[in-house]
C-alpha cells in the first residue's frame, strides 16, 4: 500500500477488497507513530476511536451502502470540536477541554464514513505563520526538519506532506491553509467565506475564519471539501449557497475537472510581482505561467492598488475580533483555571495570563487598544473601510479576468526560530494571502516548484463561490506539471 | 512611542492580562512596532467609503423566536471541577 496514494486510488482499494478500512487506518497510524515524534504534527491520536470508525465503515462498504468518502482516513486541525476527544486549539487554555458536542465539519466528515486518525498541531488559537506558537511544541517541515511547515494549520499540512494521512482539514483566517500548503509542497483550498460552517470551530476572527482542505492533489482537496462544506443553519454566517458544482467535481470522474471549451483569462496583479524576492522565485512563477499559456490560458496584467495596506488592515480586524472572541476564556466555566485564586479578579487575570501564550496576548492587547475609547474610529472603523476598498479592487479586476494568479508566499519556508523575535516581520509573511481573506474570496494553493529543496506554492484566487473553476484550473496545472507528485525524501524524515 | 507604558498597563487591566516588568518591556516594543506597521493604513483615503463588516455584505438572518435548544447544563458543567448545586463556584465576592 503506497501511503502517498490519492483518495481515488485508496477508494478503489477499499471497493475492490484489496484492503479494508481498518487495515488502511492501521497503515497510516503506524506511520503516524513512526514519524510524529520527529515532526510533531499531532496533538491527539485517538487510535481506539479511529479503529471503531473504520470497523463501522467496513460494515457499510460490505453492505454496498457507502459513499465516496466512506472508510478513507483524514485528520482534523485541533480547532474543530470533537465530542469526547480533546480539542486544545494549540493552547494551554484548552489543555483539558473535551468538547461536549461535535463541530459541523467533524460531524459531516464522520457522517460520510471518514475515519479521523488525529487532531493536528497548530499555532495557538490559529494565530501564527510558522506553527511555532503552539503550546504543544513546534511542527517541523517534512522536507527539511530545520524549517517551519508554515502556520497556523502547520500540523495538518505537514501530516499530509509526509503521508501520515492522505487529507486533512484546516482553517484559514489570513493564509493559514495556503501558506502551510505552499511550504509543505501540497495543495490547499480556502473556500469562500461562509462555505464551510464555523459551528464548533474555535473562533479567532469571526469575519475572516474559514475551514478548508489539504490534499496532495487537487482532486483530493475537492473530495474533502465536498464532504465539509454546505449551508449550516447553526452558523449564522454560513452562506446559503449550494455545493452542487463541487459535489459534481468530487464524485464524478476526472472529465468533470476539465474546463472544456471554456477559455479562461488569468490576471497577474502587478503589486504582487513587485514584492517577489529573488530571480529564482520569479523563474518559478514564469514557468507556472508558461504551463498555463501552452494550454491556451490567456494572461493580463491587472492592478490591485490597495495590496500594500492589506497586512496592516488584516492585523487590526483580526486582533480586534480575537480580543473580543477570546474574552470568553475567564477560568470559570471551562478551560484553564489558575491555582488558588485570591479573589475573582485574580482568578480572571492569572487564568488568562498563565493560560495564553505570548503571541495570543500580543493580539489581544493590540485588539484591546484598537477597540478602546478614542481609538475605535481611528483604527477599527478605518480598517473596515480600507477592507471595503481592498474588496472593491478585486471586484473591479474580476470584471476583466476569470481568476488571479500570484505566488502564495514571498519566499520558501524559513528556518525554525528565524522570525520569532520580530512579530512584524512574521506578519509580513502574510502579504500575498491577507488581501483575498479580507475580501472573503476562495483561493487555492498548488505546488509549483522548489528552491534549495524546499517547495513553493502558486495561489489562484477566484470570485466568490467559484471554487469549481478554481479547482478545475488547479487540475489543469497539475495535469501538466509534476510537483504535486513529489514528496519529501524518506531519508529526510 | 504610540503606546506609552502607562497605557500598556491599562490595556493589561482591560484585557485581564498581567505583564511583569520584563514582559512589559517586550510587549511595549512589540506593540509599538505593530502599531507603526498598522499606521500605514492611515494613508488611505477612505472618505465616502462604507465600512465592511462581512465580506459577503451579508446581514444577520432572523429566525422565529422559538426555543430550539434543550438543557445541557449537566453536560456543560462536567467540563469544570468547580461546580456546586448546578452553579459554577468562584472565590467569594460578597463577605
Amino acid at each position: 500500500m503506497d501511503p502517498f496514494s490519492s483518495l481515488e486510488t485508496l477508494r478503489s482499494g477499499l471497493d475492490s477488497g484489496e484492503f479494508s478500512s481498518v487495515e488502511l487506518a492501521k497503515h497510516y497510524l503506524a506511520r503516524i507513530n513512526k514519524y510524529n515524534p520527529q515532526l510533531n504534527c499531532f496533538i491527539t491520536i485517538p487510535e481506539a476511536e479511529a479503529l471503531q470508525q473504520a470497523t463501522k465503515a467496513d460494515a457499510l462498504i460490505a453492505k454496498g451502502n457507502s459513499g465516496v468518502l466512506c472508510g478513507l482516513p483524514m485528520a482534523l486541525k485541533d480547532i474543530f470540536l470533537t465530542r469526547g476527544i480533546l480539542t486544545t486549539c494549540g493552547s494551554r487554555m484548552l489543555e483539558n477541554f473535551i468538547a461536549p458536542y461535535n463541530s459541523t465539519v467533524a460531524e459531516k466528515l464522520a457522517g460520510s464514513g471518514m475515519v479521523c486518525l488525529g487532531k493536528t498541531n497548530m499555532d495557538e488559537f490559529a494565530m501564527g505563520s510558522s506553527n511555532e506558537n503552539s503550546h504543544y511544541g513546534a511542527v517541523r517541515n517534512p522536507w527539511n526538519t530545520e524549517y517551519v511547515p508554515g502556520g497556523s494549520s502547520g500540523g495538518s499540512a505537514a501530516a499530509v506532506s509526509a503521508a501520515l494521512v492522505p487529507v486533512a482539514a484546516g482553517t484559514d483566517t489570513g493564509g493559514s491553509i495556503r501558506q502551510p500548503a505552499a511550504f509543505c509542497g501540497i495543495s490547499g483550498i480556502k473556500p469562500t467565506y461562509g462555505r464551510v460552517s464555523r459551528y464548533g470551530m474555535v473562533a479567532f476572527a469571526s469575519s475572516l475564519d474559514q475551514g478548508g482542505a489539504f490534499g496532495r492533489c487537487v482532486q483530493d482537496v475537492a473530495l474533502l471539501l465536498s464532504g465539509m462544506g454546505g449551508h449550516d443553519p447553526r452558523d449564522s454566517t454560513s452562506a446559503d449557497h449550494d455545493m452542487q458544482d463541487i459535489h459534481a467535481l468530487a464524485t464524478g470522474d476526472d472529465k468533470g475537472f476539465t474546463l472544456g471549451n471554456k477559455k479562461i483569462t488569468i490576471g497577474l496583479p502587478k503589486e504582487y510581482l513587485e514584492n517577489l524576492d529573488g530571480a529564482q522565485l520569479q523563474a518559478v512563477y514564469e514557468t507556472a505561467r508558461n504551463i498555463f499559456e501552452t494550454q491556451g490560458v490567456q494572461f493580463r496584467e491587472v492592478s490591485l492598488p490597495h495590496t500594500s495596506v492589506a497586512v496592516p488592515t488584516y492585523y487590526v480586524i483580526a486582533g480586534a475580533e480575537a480580543s473580543t472572541n477570546l474574552s470568553r476564556y475567564d477560568g470559570v466555566r471551562y478551560g484553564y483555571r489558575c491555582k488558588d485564586p485570591q479573589n475573582l479578579e485574580d482568578l480572571y487575570v492569572r487564568s488568562r495570563t498563565e493560560g495564553f501564550g505570548d503571541e495570543v496576548k500580543r493580539r489581544i492587547l493590540t485588539g484591546t487598544y484598537t477597540l478602546s475609547v478614542g481609538y475605535y474610529d481611528a483604527y477599527y472603523v478605518k480598517a473596515q473601510k480600507v477592507r471595503r476598498l481592498i474588496a472593491n479592487d478585486f471586484s473591479e479586476v474580476f470584471k476583466d479576468v476569470d481568476l488571479l494568479m500570484t505566488p502564495t508566499t514571498p519566499s520558501h519556508a524559513f528556518k525554525l526560530g528565524q522570525l520569532t523575535k520580530d512579530p512584524v516581520e512574521m506578519y509580513q509573511q502574510d502579504i500575498f494571502t491577507t488581501p483575498a481573506s479580507l475580501a472573503g474570496l476562495p483561493c487555492l494553493s498548488v505546488p509549483c516548484g522548489t528552491i534549495n529543496g524546499l517547495p513553493l506554492g502558486l495561489q489562484l484566487i477566484a470570485p466568490h463561490f467559484e471554487e469549481a473553476l478554481l479547482l478545475k484550473t488547479g487540475y489543469l496545472f497539475q495535469q501538466h506539471s509534476d510537483w504535486h507528485t513529489q514528496y519529501p525524501e524518506p531519508g529526510a524524515l | 512611542m504610540i503606546i506609552e507604558l502607562e497605557e500598556l498597563k491599562n490595556l493589561g487591566r482591560l484585557a485581564k492580562i498581567e505583564l511583569d516588568s520584563r514582559a512589559q518591556n517586550r510587549a511595549a516594543t512589540d506593540l509599538n512596532n505593530i502599531m507603526q506597521m498598522i499606521a500605514q493604513m492611515q494613508s488611505v483615503d477612505t472618505s465616502n467609503t462604507n465600512p465592511m463588516e462581512n465580506p459577503l455584505d451579508a446581514i444577520q438572518r432572523l429566525r422565529l423566536d422559538e426555543v430550539s435548544e434543550s438543557d445541557h447544563r449537566d453536560e456543560f458543567q462536567a467540563l469544570s471541577e468547580h461546580t456546586r448545586d448546578g452553579l459554577y463556584t468562584v472565590p467569594r465576592v460578597i463577605e
